[in-house]
């Protein structure tokens, strides 16, 4: 940094050398920051002009309610309910396990747990979140699944039930970490006023803490759960790829995203039925994913509690 | 809390307030161990699995297609062109990210005035932060394989995942840019700095360390992606490491990918032996990541 620079800058005024680099530089930082409104509408663009050449040959009546789906084997039935319930079976099975570990945790955390304590697990649990999925999948097939086969024994190789732990346990950290968060914000005159009426630390917990919290807490919900949808490489290793609609945990189903998988490592060719296919189910994939988490903005802004 | 409590109905009352107090302590203190011991499980699942698996040769070799070629006594087999796949596409991937994302975060933090445009940015990068990997896997095939004709190959699978982590990494650089106080703008602009002197040689310097260390941990999420580079069409197994921006490439979640699903069981350890390298890979990012977050840490 030199000052005799800046001097001459001054010097030089308006339209000078550095009010010209000024300018140009601004709108290569600018053109960096549309780069992200173009990627979206490019996701939008990508998304739905594949859908279209779908729904050319599949009426969108049949892929919203048919029960079958097997758009590459004959005899072909494009209905994308099996995947569409296996991805649910997914999103619920491992809320079922995250949404209760994740509050007790945050709770546990943001309520009981010592400063130090918390520097520790904090962290620890946030290293479940940067395990890439590939890694949860193997877990579910070498550790998950064959436990679940000591209790159940008819329990396949591949079984909803691994995939909805595995992702379940993936998603803890978004819970636990994003509700702490919002439980850790509210303030101590709310849990003093609380204790000065006679209140045990329990109920402060749960009476005053967890509702003074709770759009913090349901939007973690919301993007957790939008997360389990979006899941892929576990879900493709551990729920396999048989689309089908029962109410067995214990057998293989196929999600909306290992369907996706399953065409990609394929060799089906450009303008195929099935390469078509890949961007309506994308379509409906990013449709519902966009859905949780404008919600879970909303629910966010919309209840936000705030406190002085 | 002591028995005189006015508001305890009776003694009975505290005693049972008491055991659902403890109670519930110990369901949360329960729960926060079940994700520390799921951590544990999976770690100890892959460190026993690949025991013995992780050798020079796994390093330095080619995969094979026959089991007996991992194992020590065979004719050597192995994850080198993944881990050359991987580390080329990382770079390459950090090059686009780090001018992209510094870029956008500068031009909404330093630039962009209090906007509808700069909130309508803002919230369209938080909605991204939120798209499936593998909608970005369709985005990279539609756009960088097929239409710009790229096809497979190394550059195309950096773009897609650039733009996959374009949104952590501008939030990220953002929040490091609103750590430089702004007492230190105000200086250089006092000496006659303009905007663009006082970002370069005032604010980026200063919001470097932070910068550097959200970049390298989105880059470690990156290097574990799996679905997009698959979506792009990177090879499950390729025998030759890359060695251009347009040749075909391998991938260590490609290739962990294919070994995990493949039915003949000694193929479990392998791929346990791939994941043990790809984390010993992302451990390395993250503790170089917190190695300069604690260097240059103006709170430490």
């Amino acid at each position: 940094m030199s000052g005799t620079d800046r001097t001459v800058d001054i010097a030089r005024g308006n339209g000078g050398v550095a009010d010209r680099t000024d300018s140009i530089v601004r709108y290569v930082f600018l053109s960096c920051a549309l780069v992200t409104i173009l990627t979206t509408l490019a996701i939008i663009g990508v998304l739905v002009a594949g859908s279209v050449e779908f729904f050319q040959h599949v009426s969108i009546v049949e892929y919203l309610t048919g029960t079958e789906w097997s758009p590459v084997i004959r005899p072909q039935s494009y209905g994308v309910l099996p995947l569409v319930w296996g991805t649910l079976v997914i999103t619920l099975g491992s809320a079922l396990i995250a949404i209760p570990v994740g509050t007790a945790t945050a709770i546990y955390l943001s309520e009981y747990a010592d400063p130090e304590i918390r520097k520790v697990i904090k962290p620890t649990l946030e290293v479940l979140a940067g395990i890439p999925t590939i890694v949860y999948g193997f877990f579910a097939l070498s550790f998950i699944t064959p436990i679940i086969q000591q209790f159940f024994p008819e329990t396949g190789t591949f079984n909803a039930a691994a995939g909805a732990i595995v992702v379940g346990i993936m998603i803890i950290p978004m819970v636990s970490s994003l509700s702490e968060d919002a439980m850790s914000s509210v303030p101590d005159d709310l849990r003093n006023a609380a204790y000065g009426l006679g209140a045990t630390k329990f109920e402060v917990s749960t009476n005053v803490v967890v509702p003074a919290s709770l759009s913090g807490v349901i939007a973690s919900y919301i993007l957790a759960l939008s997360r389990a949808i979006g899941e892929t490489m576990a879900v493709t290793l551990a729920v396999g790829m048989t689309p089908q609609i029962t109410a067995n945990p214990l057998e293989s189903m196929q999600t909306m995203t290992a369907y996706m998988v399953q065409i990609g490592i394929s060799d089906v060719s450009v303008g195929s039925i099935g390469y078509q296919s890949l961007f309506a189910v994308g379509l409906t994939l990013f449709a519902m994913t966009l859905a949780m988490n404008l919600f879970s903005m909303w629910i966010k802004s919309r209840y936000r509690e705030e406190y002085q | 809390m002591s028995t005189e409590n006015p508001f305890a109905e009776s003694r009975g009352d505290i005693e049972r307030k008491r055991t659902i107090g403890r109670a519930f302590v110990a369901v949360c203190f329960a729960s926060t161990l079940v994700g520390i011991v799921a951590l544990v499980a999976l770690l100890a699942d892959v460190i026993y699995e690949s025991w013995g698996w992780v050798t020079w040769e796994f390093l330095t070799y080619p995969p094979s297609q026959a089991v007996e070629n991992f194992l020590p006594d065979g004719r050597g087999a192995g994850i080198y062109p993944a881990i050359v796949g991987s580390i080329f596409l990382i770079a390459l991937t950090a090059v686009f990210t780090i001018f992209l994302g510094v870029g956008a975060a500068v031009y909404l933090e330093e630039y962009a005035p209090e906007s509808r445009l700069k909130s309508f940015i803002e919230a369209n990068i938080a909605n991204l932060a939120g798209v499936p990997s593998i909608v970005y896997g369709l985005l990279g095939l539609a756009i960088f394989v097929r239409a710009m004709q790229l096809g497979s190959s190394l550059i195309a699978g950096a773009l897609t995942l650039t733009l996959l982590i374009l949104p952590i990494v501008i939030v990220s650089t953002q929040e490091a840019l609103r750590a430089v106080p702004d007492s230190q703008r105000q200086a250089a602009y006092g000496v006659g700095a303009t905007q663009w002197q006082v970002t370069r040689d005032v604010v980026l310097p200063r919001a470097l360390p932070g910068i550097m260390t959200g970049t390298i941990l989105s880059l470690s999420r990156a290097i574990g992606e799996t679905a997009p580079i698959l979506m792009v069409g990177a090879s499950t197994s390729l025998f030759v490491a890359p060695d251009g921006l347009t040749s075909p490439f391998s991938a260590m979640p490609m290739t962990i990918f294919k070994w995990a699903t493949l039915p003949e069981a000694e193929f479990q350890h392998i791929a346990a032996a791939g994941i043990v390298v790809l984390l010993t890979i992302l451990l390395l990012m993250n503790a170089t990541a917190v190695l300069i977050r604690n260097r240059y840490d103006p709170r430490s």
